[in-house]
């Protein structure tokens, strides 16, 4: 398989002012590392403001001009620089936005799918493929013409998944291409997803719905507070979730509505305090000293990567 | 106790498809009742009709048979997007003491922190929005909450406490709620009875 993005050490932060010119570092994403292959799905689950849009906007490159990024992104073995980058993005690399925002209010929604196109040629060549894909996906002919507003957000949804899918990219980066849509929908943007493995697209999945996560990735990096807490197998998520060894991460399981709907308490601190020690230690049931104190790595046990001074290892 | 009852509901968009056809339920104050239904059936334009954000429907909308009073609207509509229905130059504080001001043990109950007070919309998650927005809606005077989607966008640990904090006050303050979504586990789990939208829409 190949490598198509090695991701390493990648930390973002955003330099804010707090009181007349005093400036303040915000760290927003800590030490991140991961590697996506071709047919190969990551998805990346954490609560809302855990920092994974930033993740996505960070690769393509449209973080705003305040944030710092540090570590390395890769695409095939080249760093991914400014030029590069600018050659990829929307074609090779290719985003599903998060927002239904992202849609121009004031265009119809078929000169926005196809972009901007040097010939008529050209212009013609893509309108056919974008109605093949408008098809595919079940949006009549009279979306074409449509403004954003005249569109449910489901199939505004729809409209964002398939205009992301008209250059055939070999990187997708989808952030939450799910809710909004109705079970039906659902299942088929997840069917989609999987068949894109085998045009041997590889993807980062962002979303915070562990069943979507579930039922297309291969893979599941958990992020808390800007760190990665856990990198596991997708089909550890079962059962009683026994394999997962963070209590964030088996936290996140049980409150599904379909395990137990259990309560955690807590909300993440704010990025403008991050605690010296592990990332979780405010709500974690299983705080000690030296979760206060140090920082756990990111270290390997049974196929998966854990931050965490005491993981949830059966029997011990 | 109250009751909400929706008689005969039509509605249209400039006399091309009818998007709902004759819709009646009732619910009580006492209840959370689930409304499941496709993306694009319509139900979000219920929702907008039930609170009065759309004005131009056929039928009746009564709580204890009395028409629902001009001023303060005692169906409050919780939004799937909170960041779309805050004033982006207030501060929280500013945006929720429009509505009211809740006492700390609600805001505690909600997992509220004092530091997000002075921050403004920008500056915080979706979840921690979505407990402003909520709290906002469940003014004194407000008799129903439709809760449209309300989670769709949390993670499944925030949602638990959502649910938890929004399912307490509203039993407490005697707040009906619906819910609508289309995680139908969600509304199992939640609600004590479901409302097919599409079989409610069908004649």
């Amino acid at each position: 398989m190949t490598k198509l993005l090695k991701i390493r050490n990648l930390s973002i932060s955003f330099t804010q002012y707090i009181k007349g010119l005093n400036q303040k570092e915000l760290q927003v994403i800590t030490d991140l590392s991961l590697d996506i292959h071709e047919s190969e799905i990551i998805a990346i689950l954490g609560a809302s403001g855990s920092g994974k849009s930033l993740l996505a906007n960070a690769i393509l490159g449209i973080l705003p001009p305040n944030a710092l990024v540090s570590g390395s992104i890769k695409y095939k073995g080249n760093e991914l620089t400014n030029q590069l980058r600018k050659k990829l993005k929307g074609t090779k690399i290719s985003l599903i936005p998060q927002s239904v925002n992202y849609l121009n209010p004031l265009m119809i929604v078929q000169e926005q799918a196809i972009g901007t196109t040097q010939t008529q040629e050209e212009k013609e060549e893509k309108i056919l493929r974008q109605q093949k894909i408008f098809k595919e996906y079940g949006l009549s002919k009279d979306v074409n013409q449509m403004y954003p507003f005249q569109l449910s957000g489901g199939m505004a949804r729809k409209v964002l998944i398939s205009t992301a899918l008209l250059n055939n990219p070999d990187v997708i980066i989808a952030d939450e291409p799910t809710p909004g849509l109705d079970q039906q929908a659902v299942t088929e943007t997840i069917n989609n997803l999987i068949n894109l493995k085998k045009k041997k697209v590889g993807m980062i999945l962002i979303t915070h719905d562990i069943n979507t996560a579930i039922r297309t990735s291969d893979k599941i990096a958990i992020l808390y507070l800007g760190f990665v807490i856990e990198i596991t197998n997708t089909k550890n998520f079962k059962d009683n979730g026994e394999k997962l060894l963070h209590p964030y991460t088996k936290a996140l399981y049980n409150a599904l509505p379909e395990t137990h709907f259990k309560l955690t308490k807590g909300t993440q601190p704010s990025y403008h305090n991050i605690p010296k020690g592990c990332p979780y230690q405010e709500n974690c049931p299983h705080k000690t000293d030296k979760c206060i104190k140090i920082l756990p790595e990111l270290k390997t046990i049974n196929d998966t990567q854990i931050r965490c001074h005491h993981p949830l290892i059966k029997g011990e | 106790m109250d009751t909400l009852k929706i008689e005969n509901i039509k509605f249209q968009y400039n006399n091309k498809q009818k998007i709902l056809s004759n819709i009646s339920f009732e619910m009580k104050s006492n209840q959370i009742i689930g409304l499941f239904g496709d993306s694009g059936s319509g139900k979000t334009t219920l929702c907008k009709i039930l609170t009065g954000f759309l004005k131009k429907y056929k039928g009746t909308i009564n709580i204890n048979d009395e028409k629902v009073p001009t001023g303060f609207n005692p169906i409050q509509l919780i939004y799937q997007h909170p960041e779309k229905i805050m004033n982006p130059r207030w501060n929280m504080e500013r945006i929720l003491h429009e509505s009211w001001i809740p006492s700390k043990e609600i805001l505690d109950s909600f997992g509220i922190k004092n530091e997000w007070f002075k921050r403004f919309p920008s500056e915080l998650s979706g979840g921690e929005l979505q407990r402003f927005s909520i709290l906002r809606a469940i003014n004194p005077k407000t008799k129903f909450i439709i809760a449209d989607e309300i989670t769709t966008m949390l993670d499944s640990v925030t949602q638990v406490q959502i649910w938890n904090a929004i399912i307490k006050h509203c039993q407490k303050q005697d707040i009906g709620i619906l819910a609508v979504s289309h995680d139908k586990l969600l509304l199992e789990t939640v609600c004590d009875d479901i409302i097919y939208f599409n079989e409610l829409n069908k004649s």
